[in-house]
């Protein structure tokens, strides 16, 4: 038996947490001990074997502290390009010194914020370690985008995390965008330091009707970095969230990404890029709930894995028994580039209604040889024709992206990536 | 969309045809399961020594064995305690023909529709027929021992030929797989064996029909299908059970051996009692098949109508460990009612150009549950493998549910993996398309649904897909006239 699965470990870790939201973190607790660490082959962790890795790499089991940021560093992490605003955050605490102030959005951090439902969305019974985090979170950030707003620069959440002898970093975002408001979010992190550290993030996003959210993420922490997400989004009738996942790094990421459609002409779309290498070790786990009827979802993941990599992915499509007139798509592609590399992928359906259209499809496979002939053939090196074909590949995703600067920093991060490796 | 309604009520009020049960003197070993009980077993059928210890062996790992929960099915537990092991009916004496098996017995397959009648029925097929606990009567056994093939109960491979008996019991599927396995291990009564040698085409479908009658007992066969390198056989199974309240439990299993260059093409027309409008009664169908492609160029196709038990738990597999060898699954699984299916297949892929196919095509009406759950997995040194998944779902009214698990584990890059899904109903558009030239709207989804099921209808021997075609026909009985 090892440490952690220990239950003296968890004690005094959940015994540290602040004593704010106390009937939301003892949900938390109890939410978290019933559940307990995924065991070997549970489901929901069948690939990712994620107790054992916390085991390994994780020996100091406390809340790491926020380190000091400057603003060189904040200014040095900017995309090329970016306009809009950011918020720092450090080692999940947020640094108002450095941030942009706002126009027309509030922000202000989760202790002030006591009677925020925190846990009423990302809730804690689907996931221990949304369990683990709401339980024993330090402090977070409040987003209320009011109603009708037109939030038109794009909001950077940049993170900068780092610890000592691989701590925890527990960031905690709420965000809530009233009706028929408009806001696009970047998601960002940078690691300090090659120490290994687990970050263990929650982000809930509340959206009203008519509301329009994009959420674009960018994974690319340093290759010691143990992560679990847990990113779930309610939407109203006639709302819209679009959200882009690029996993580009990472010792073991864990992405369980949920939307729940809740009103009628509601849209979802979840796309999706994983581009590993090394041992790299990334798990996307999408769900989307239909609940209601006449509302559409779209998924489209992609991933290229080379070296000993390993990409899993489960798609969940549930629509429920009174969800007519559903339409859900979920595609799933993979190309492998090397013998080591690995992928396992379920996509899901689960269906309770009869009048819908649902289909998923899903491909394992390798650059055609006849396209990468048709390039060297005219003259292109076989080096380029490969990192061309794959960026085609990937494109298809990257193109979803509208902000601007955002899609060319990932378009630049892809080429690079593909230029250097492949 | 009143004429729908009216369609699927009638379609819900379909009976089940083989529900009647007949009364005859069993031999049964009474209700409980212990060490005893599987000595009783051994005992009765007079086996060697091995083989009791192979059961007892089997036995003590299931004793250690948690049941399953994964399956997307909810039943209550089934008390195993309760159940008798044995049941078979007292007039089977030692027959050496055909004409010495008690005219009774022969009239229950008579009523089934299996004439066990050498010359009456159609010829091509050899047939095991199995009631309860043992085997009835076989077949043809004399024109296949020409040559050289071996078809018999299974009890008669264990005291003729056990030298092969031995060396391929429990090689496919071993006694410590699952749960049912290991009981089926410890408990199995009869089922049928066949051995085809070298070189060997067999001339004629084998098939074993199984039938429940006898109450509160759980019918364990084993099926073991040899094909020697270069052979071919294409072998049948069907099944039906007696209309009773209390569930019933089926645990088989089949285990196919495939050598170098062997095929064998294994067809089931699953019909046990689905449990009646209310989902009360009904066969617990949990079933292992698998298949193992030994030999270099060897292929193994699983073909299966799926259209009773209360709850299926079926997974017919293919081990592709031969280089160049074949796997292929195609089923139709109808469900209805309060029925549950979770079904689908396993492609393990180990050699090196492997290929697999899987063509699924699920219904679900009434208030039923239909699941799709496979694995396609490509190991390391399988290179170029190649499989192709398409697993459709048809819904018929807003109270059932289809669902797909479908799990794609690739560890080489040179394989080429497809899948795909839709669930949908039968559309509007559709209908009203063959509404339009004519055809009324009942002919119209028995089209669809035919259409639909085409793909794998194709795949079965025609004796039997006769047998489905009539079966799908009844089980929407209503909605195609």
């Amino acid at each position: 038996m090892s440490t952690l699965t220990q239950q003296d470990t968890f004690q005094a870790f959940l015994a540290a947490s602040p004593s704010n939201f106390p009937s939301v973190r003892t949900t938390g607790k109890e939410s978290f001990i019933s559940q307990g660490l995924p065991a070997v082959k549970a489901e929901e962790y069948k690939f990712t074997n994620i107790t054992k890795k916390l085991e390994s790499s994780i020996q100091n089991f406390s809340p790491a502290l926020p380190l000091a940021v400057s603003a060189e560093q904040v200014k040095s992490a900017l995309i090329e390009g970016f306009e809009g605003d950011v918020l720092v955050f450090s080692n999940g605490s947020f640094v108002p010194e450095l941030s942009s102030k706002i126009e027309g959005v509030e922000v202000s951090l989760l202790s002030g914020k006591e009677d925020t439902a925190l846990g009423s969305i990302a809730k804690p019974n689907k996931d221990v370690f949304a369990a683990l985090n709401q339980a024993s979170f330090q402090d977070g950030i409040f987003i209320s985008v009011p109603k009708k707003a037109q939030i038109e620069k794009p909001i950077l959440l940049l993170s900068f995390n780092g610890a000592n002898a691989g701590q925890v970093v527990q960031p905690r975002v709420w965000i809530q965008v009233g009706d028929f408001a408009e806001v696009t979010f970047l998601d960002q992190s940078v690691s300090l330091g090659e120490q290994s550290y687990f970050l263990n993030k929650v982000v809930e996003i509340k959206g009203g009707i008519n509301s329009q959210i994009n959420y674009y993420r960018i994974q690319n922490e340093g290759k010691n970095c143990v992560e679990v997400s847990n990113i779930e989004t309610d939407i109203q009738k006639d709302a819209k969230f679009t959200s882009v996942n690029l996993s580009l790094s990472g010792d073991m990421v864990r992405n369980n990404l949920s939307l729940n459609l809740l009103g009628s002409n509601s849209e979802g779309n979840m796309y999706g890029i994983y581009l590993l290498n090394g041992k790299s070790h990334v798990d996307n786990h999408t769900n989307v709930d239909h609940t209601i009827p006449h509302a559409e979802s779209n998924e489209l993941y992609k991933g290229i894995l080379a070296d000993q990599s390993r990409g899993v992915f489960n798609g969940k499509i549930f629509v429920r028994q009174d969800a007519q007139k559903t339409n859900a798509f979920q595609q799933n592609n993979n190309i492998l580039l090397s013998e080591d590399a690995i992928v396992n992928t379920k996509p899901q359906l689960e269906i309770w209604a009869d009048d819908v259209k649902c289909s998923h499809g899903c491909t394992v496979g390798q650059l055609d040889e006849e396209a990468l002939f048709y390039l060297q053939a005219r003259g292109i090196d076989k080096l380029t024709a490969k990192g061309l074909l794959l960026y085609a590949f990937a494109g298809e995703v990257l193109e979803k992206i509208e902000e601007e600067s955002f899609r060319n920093y990932a378009v630049g991060l892809i080429q690079d990536r593909l230029g250097s490796k492949f | 969309m009143s004429k729908d309604n009216q369609i699927l009520e009638e379609l819900t009020s379909k009976e089940y045809e083989h529900g009647w049960s007949v009364n005859y003197e069993a031999d049964e070993a009474p209700a409980g399961l212990n060490e005893d009980i599987i000595r009783w077993i051994s005992a009765k059928k007079e086996e060697p020594e091995w083989l009791l210890e192979w059961r007892l062996k089997a036995f003590r790992t299931w004793m250690n064995m948690p049941e399953p929960e994964w399956a997307n099915v909810t039943y209550p537990k089934i008390d195993l305690q309760a159940l008798k092991y044995y049941s078979a009916p007292k007039q089977i004496k030692k027959t050496k023909s055909l004409e010495e098996v008690d005219p009774e017995l022969i009239a229950i397959y008579e009523r089934l529709g299996i004439s066990l009648n050498e010359q009456k029925r159609l010829q091509g097929i050899a047939v095991d027929a199995v009631l309860d606990s043992v085997s009835v009567a076989t077949t043809f056994k004399g024109t296949l021992a020409k040559l050289g093939i071996v078809f018999c109960s299974f009890s008669e491979a264990v005291k003729e030929h056990p030298e092969l008996v031995k060396k391929y019991l429990g090689s496919v599927v071993p006694m410590t797989d699952n749960y049912y396995a290991a009981l089926n291990s410890a408990v199995f009564s009869d089922g049928s064996f066949c051995y085809i040698p070298k070189g060997v085409r067999c001339p004629m479908e084998l098939s074993t029909y199984f039938r429940i009658n006898a109450a509160n007992t759980g019918q364990f066969e084993r099926t073991l299908i040899v094909a020697e390198e270069s052979s071919y056989v294409s072998y049948l199974e069907g099944c039906t059970a007696p209309q009773r309240d209390e569930n019933q439990l089926h645990a088989a299993v089949v285990e196919i051996y495939a050598a170098a260059h062997a095929e064998v093409k294994y067809s089931t027309v699953q019909n046990w009692f689905p449990g009646d409008k209310e989902g009360k009664g009904g066969i617990y169908n949990f079933v292992t098949k698998r298949g193992i492609c030994a030999g270099d160029h060897s292929k193994i196709s699983w073909t299966q109508v799926e259209t009773g038990s209360a709850v299926t738990w079926k997974y017919p597999s293919c081990i592709l460990k031969g280089d160049y060898s074949i796997g292929e699954f195609y089923s139709v699984a109808v469900t209805n009612n309060y029925q549950q299916a979770d079904t689908g297949t396993k492609m393990i892929h180990i050699g090196k150009n492997t290929k697999s196919r899987i063509v699924s095509k699920g219904i679900s009406a009434g208030k039923s549950q239909n699941s799709y759950r496979g694995q396609v997995q490509v190991m390391k040194r399988a290179d170029n493998a190649r499989n192709f998944s398409q697993c459709d779902s048809l819904l018929m009214g807003d109270q059932c549910g289809a669902h797909t698990f479908p799990y794609i584990d690739i560890n080489n890059p040179s394989a080429k993996v497809e899948h795909e899904a839709t669930t949908s109903k039968i559309g509007e558009d559709q209908i009203f398309y063959c509404n339009q030239r004519g055809i009324a709207t009942e002919d119209a989804v028995a089209l669809i649904v035919n259409g639909y099921a085409k793909e794998v209808l194709n795949q079965l021997p025609m004796e039997f897909a006769v047998e489905a075609q009539k079966l799908l026909a009844l089980t929407l009985e209503g909605s195609v006239g």
